[in-house]
């Protein structure tokens, strides 16, 4: 058994009565895609923005890569090498798609208190975001603006983003919402390749692709995770079927 | 070339050549007016970087201007007593020399000023600004030893080497110089690494963060450029006006900058200039026809913010666009 990135033990988050994490608990390993399923409402984006910082948990640890991260804040946990996408897309709006990309190369350098080279002739940023936008397949609206981009397209450059990140572990919330059936299907090929370079912690309400990709899935239910296993394991868990999948799976 | 930088070497040439076809006019009073104009864009390209690039509303950047012009007033007016600052260090009357301590005393005071003021957003930014800058103005009222409410008078405009400062006309160039080194560094700051950050905490600060850049730090180094170069602009007004009092730190003079941006365009490069050159031509035009003058920028400025948010650059040049 290898060590896993990331360990989460015991998290707790309320929102005055709502628990919405409930004493969370699990490990991503290398190499895996650890898939968490839940009802709308469950506390899987809360569980997100706990992982990667934008909300701090009451109780409980997250470890990265051995290291306790509860007291480090979003962009201090991102330069370690936690990527995350966003359930709704968060882009610099102004910036064209191949300027966004650029801005996580130049934080991955950790250049970004640099005054008077100008990023815009600096093939050293350019030419690896151009690399990130070809390999997701959006080098053609390089130069758009992120405002102008449709909805798919926005979801593919927050992928590139955080390949650019070059991330350890990535934490993708939802990233086929809204994707169309061809686009998912496209999506699901390419995030089965990209478990080699990181795991990945994978929130998505399309079953097809989680049944396709994950090794690991976890069920979140009011903020607590109802069952962890397998795909198969999940797919014949009782409890699981009455609570989530229904008579679908 | 872009339609924008036509029309901003257009300015550019503008501000340049009318105090020199004034000065040959025998027209003083004209080139002391374009000077107004160039030292006010030049406090406004200070607070342009924060406010037009870091989207940082700061209605607190009179401090910064007022420090600079108390540091020029001080520094000059202990040289011309011959008394020493303290510790011995005399006073000075030697430009370059005020203004680096200009520069100095405005970026350490927005130091901590701007960590504090940056741990909030919106309308608690504003604010807090404001309040950091009422404490120094009435500091300033109620200090004695440098003329309290009535300012401190500079007997003989401060010198700078090679050139007669007493002049309009050389003063004048010394000024536009710095308004266009200034310029400069705002063009290279925009374009850079730095300048990209910067924007990106403008338009989305957790996207920011999302891709391991703090925005709190680098809004704060942002703020603490932006009150040097307003540090400085108040060293040049002091020595212009010949004068340096509490008004350059009252939050009449926050505003001023802010509508000065606003009219000329917010976030581009030549908007404090255009809107400098705006301003000064209707306080002199409109002020010599009535003394209500301001109803009338209060006129054009609800226009431009209705109908123009690009201010009067926008108007012109169309939208900017990152590429």
């Amino acid at each position: 058994m290898s060590e896993p990135i990331l360990e989460i033990r015991d998290l707790q988050k309320s929102f005055n009565a709502l628990k919405a994490t409930d004493g969370v608990s699990l490990d991503l390993k290398p190499g895996q895609i650890h898939a968490l399923i839940g009802p709308n409402g469950a506390g899987k984006s809360t569980l997100i923005h706990q992982i990667a910082g934008s909300l701090k948990a009451d109780s409980g640890t997250i470890r990265f890569l051995g290291q306790d991260i509860g007291g480090l804040d979003m962009a201090a946990r991102a330069r370690l090498g936690l990527a995350r996408s966003f359930q709704i897309s968060s882009l610099a709006q102004e910036f064209s798609a191949l300027r966004n990309v650029m801005l996580a190369v130049q934080a991955k350098e950790g250049s970004s208190f640099r005054f008077f080279r100008q990023v815009t002739s600096d093939r050293s940023l350019i030419d690896p975001a151009m690399a990130m936008l070809e390999r997701v397949g959006l080098a053609h609206r390089a130069n758009a603006p992120a405002a102008e981009l449709s909805h798919g397209e926005r979801r593919q450059l927050e992928i590139a983003i955080a390949l650019a990140l070059q991330p350890k572990a990535f934490l993708f919330d939802e990233p086929m919402a809204g994707m169309g059936p061809e686009g998912s299907k496209q999506l699901t090929t390419f995030l089965d390749r990209l478990r080699h370079e990181a795991p990945m912690l994978l929130v998505e309400h399309d079953m097809d692709a989680v049944f396709a990709l994950a090794d690991r899935i976890s069920v979140l239910v009011y903020g607590r995770i109802i069952a962890s296993g397998t795909v198969d394991e999940i797919r014949r868990d009782p409890e699981v079927r009455r609570a989530y999948l229904g008579e679908a799976a | 070339m872009t339609r924008e930088t036509a029309i901003n070497l257009l300015l550019a040439a503008l501000l340049l050549a009318l105090p020199l076809i004034a000065a040959g006019m025998g027209e003083p009073f004209y080139v002391t007016l374009a000077t107004r104009v160039v030292v006010l864009a030049l406090a406004a390209v200070g607070l342009n970087l924060a406010l037009g690039l870091g989207g940082l509303l700061s209605f607190g950047h009179a401090a910064f201007f007022g420090l600079g012009g108390y540091a020029a007033g001080i520094l000059a007016t202990h040289a011309f007593n011959a008394e020493p600052l303290f510790a011995g260090i005399p006073g000075t009357t030697s430009m370059p020399l005020i203004w680096l301590v200009a520069i100095a005393v405005a970026g350490l005071v927005a130091l901590p000023i701007g960590a504090i003021s940056l741990r909030t957003t919106g309308v608690y930014f504003i604010m807090i600004t404001l309040a950091f800058a009422q404490m120094i103005y009435y500091f300033a009222i109620s200090w004695p030893a440098y003329g309290g409410e009535d300012g401190l008078s500079i007997y003989v405009r401060n010198s700078f080497p090679g050139l007669n400062t007493a002049q309009p006309l050389p003063y004048f160039l010394i000024c536009f110089v710095v308004l266009m080194a200034a310029l400069l560094a705002f063009r290279l700051i925009e374009g850079s690494r730095f300048g990209s950050a910067l924007q990106a905490a403008r338009q989305n600060g957790v996207r920011l963060a999302a891709v391991g850049i703090p925005p709190f730090k680098v809004r704060l180094v942002a703020f603490v450029l932006s009150a040097m170069i307003t540090g400085l602009a108040g060293a040049l007004y002091a020595d212009l006006n010949r004068f340096v009092g509490p008004s350059m730190l009252s939050w009449h003079m926050s505003g001023e900058l802010m509508v000065l941006i606003i009219l000329g365009g917010k976030g581009r490069l030549f908007g404090p200039v255009a809107g400098a050159m705006i301003f000064v031509c209707l306080e002199y035009v409109l002020g010599g026809i009535t003394e209500r003058w301001q109803f009338f920028l209060g006129l054009i400025l609800l226009g431009i913010v209705l109908f123009a948010r690009g201010g009067f650059l926008g108007l012109l040049s169309g939208k900017p666009r990152h590429v």
